[in-house]
């Protein structure tokens, strides 16, 4: 019994531990946010790699999301004479709640997984060191501009979500389940304020931000060769996505308890 | 000059150095030896900074770098070069890149002149025409070499040398040592190099200490060191398995 408890102790000590390790990096990059140099170069390739090759991919997931959702509410809305509403449920569906985190479970995934294996590689052949012995900070060189991506590319990527997702529900609800455009477009404009967008907007900041302090995080503290890469990049990952789902829900009760 | 003065320097429960003290004059290319896990990577980091040790300071000319901000640490960096014992190349950066980063973040120097700058140091360290090779087209000799130039490229005042030969052939091996008492000459840095290739130590450097148990045991020139009687330097000069030293 004492030595389950033990165990629950470490386990917990061990993550406020590492909790407190990825506010203070997160802290340190905010700090040296603002002195120079900026590292713009660094910004805008970290935006190409986290933002412009993920565009695919996102764009397939919301088509797919948007094609599917209003083929599901059609059938479900007929049931009781609501197909109008589709529209307007796909709207919202997308803009509060499925673009911002379809797209940030995306990134996490795709990029995520790629910015921890990246900085992991870096920390276990000694470039991180080798950066700091060409006396240039490492913080600001590699985790300020994946910070700044994550921070602009992700609201970026859950317009493009947004809007194609949006398109999407029209086009199987128009084409496919013959609704009416005109009432389609109208139910769906009629219902959806600029908070549903700018919301969903501000939870992608958020979620930008996660994936970039929790990669970066892991990436950077890399111990052990290739194993050691492995096993943070799994873990950057999973955290990841387990803070998205955890903080949509937190967001939503923030941003949209009326 | 670098001091090293009483550094404490614990991982866990284990205690790597336990009180080390060293002075390295200027101008004087000093080689720390030791068995593999004895601490000595930890000690060149806790040099340059990198490592935070538990207790003791480090002095490089007269200032105590231990509790110095981000900032200030980066400026006294700026007199280090140090090569790595797997030359940590950045790998997305092309050779020339790698070498002249240091001029690029520091200097107003133009790219030209850079790339100028680049090819000579790299004509320094025997290499030519692989400025726009990326680090994976490299052998591990010239990635070696490659570190090196970019070690020196912003003409320190200090190199560091984490196992400058080790994974190479004895006759890349000896190049790199060549390389070195060149560099020493040429640019009269002073020079720290841990490393425990005893040729290479005979070969590179003016003195000679041997970390043994998280401290200095013994301190002295090649030739002093050739004809101890001391049975741990005995015993780590001859390469023997039979001593006072136990593996692992």
């Amino acid at each position: 019994m004492i030595s389950w408890l033990e165990k629950i102790g470490h386990r917990a000590i061990e993550v406020l531990k590492k909790v407190g390790e990825a506010s203070l990096l997160f802290s340190q990059a905010l700090r040296w946010t603002f002195m120079p140099p900026v590292y713009f170069k660094n910004i805008i390739q970290q935006m190409e790699v986290i933002g412009v090759q993920s565009i695919p991919v996102v764009l397939i997931t919301s088509l797919s999301t948007g094609l599917v959702l209003a083929l599901q509410s059609y059938t479900g809305f007929k049931r009781f004479h609501a197909e109008n509403l589709v529209g307007t449920v796909v709207a919202l569906s997308l803009t509060r709640e499925l673009g911002p985190v379809l797209t940030g479970l995306i990134v996490a995934g795709r990029a995520g997984a790629a910015m921890a294996a990246e900085l992991g590689t870096m920390r276990v052949t000694e470039q991180i060191d080798a950066l700091s012995t060409l006396a240039v900070n490492p913080v600001k060189y590699l985790i300020i501009p994946r910070l700044f991506a994550g921070l602009i590319m992700l609201p970026i990527l859950t317009v493009f979500a947004d809007m194609i997702g949006i398109v999407g529900g029209y086009f199987i609800s128009v084409q496919y389940l013959q609704a009416n455009p005109v009432i389609y477009i109208r139910r769906t404009t009629e219902f959806l304020e600029a908070n549903d967008i700018f919301g969903g907007l501000l939870k992608a900041c958020v979620f930008g931000i996660l994936i970039s302090v929790v990669c970066s995080y892991k990436g950077f503290n890399t111990e052990g060769g290739a194993v050691g890469v492995g096993k943070a990049t799994t873990g950057a990952v999973v955290i990841s996505m387990i803070l998205i789902l955890v903080s949509d829900y937190f967001l939503t009760m923030l941003l949209f308890k009326q | 000059m670098i001091e090293v003065v009483d550094i404490h320097k614990s991982f866990n429960s284990h205690h790597v150095l336990s009180g080390v003290n060293l002075t390295i004059e200027k101008g004087e290319s000093m080689v720390v030896l030791g068995g593999s896990g004895t601490g000595k990577s930890v000690l060149l980091k806790i040099i340059m900074g990198l490592l935070k040790p538990d207790q003791g300071t480090i002095l490089i000319d007269g200032t105590e770098i231990i509790h110095l901000r981000e900032e200030k640490l980066n400026e006294i960096r700026k007199k280090f070069g140090m090569l790595f014992q797997g030359a940590a190349l950045f790998d997305s950066l092309s050779v020339w890149e790698n070498v002249g980063f240091g001029l690029m973040e520091h200097t107003s120097l133009s790219k030209a002149e850079i790339r100028n700058r680049v090819t000579e140091k790299l004509a320094m360290v025997g290499l030519k025409n692989i400025e726009d090779k990326m680090p994976s087209e490299l052998s591990g000799g010239m990635k070696k070499r490659v570190g090196l130039a970019r070690a020196i490229a912003m003409n320190p005042e200090i190199i560091l040398y984490d196992e400058p030969t080790t994974g190479l052939d004895p006759i890349m091996a000896d190049v790199i040592n060549e390389l070195i008492i060149k560099l020493k000459h040429e640019i009269h840095a002073t020079s720290v190099a841990i490393t425990h290739d005893m040729t290479s130590a005979f070969k590179i450097g003016d003195r000679l200490a041997l970390l043994y148990q998280g401290v200095i045991h013994r301190i002295g020139t090649p030739e002093e060191f050739k004809h101890s009687e001391d049975p741990v330097v005995r015993q780590f000069v001859t390469g023997s398995s039979v001593g006072p030293i136990t593996a692992g």
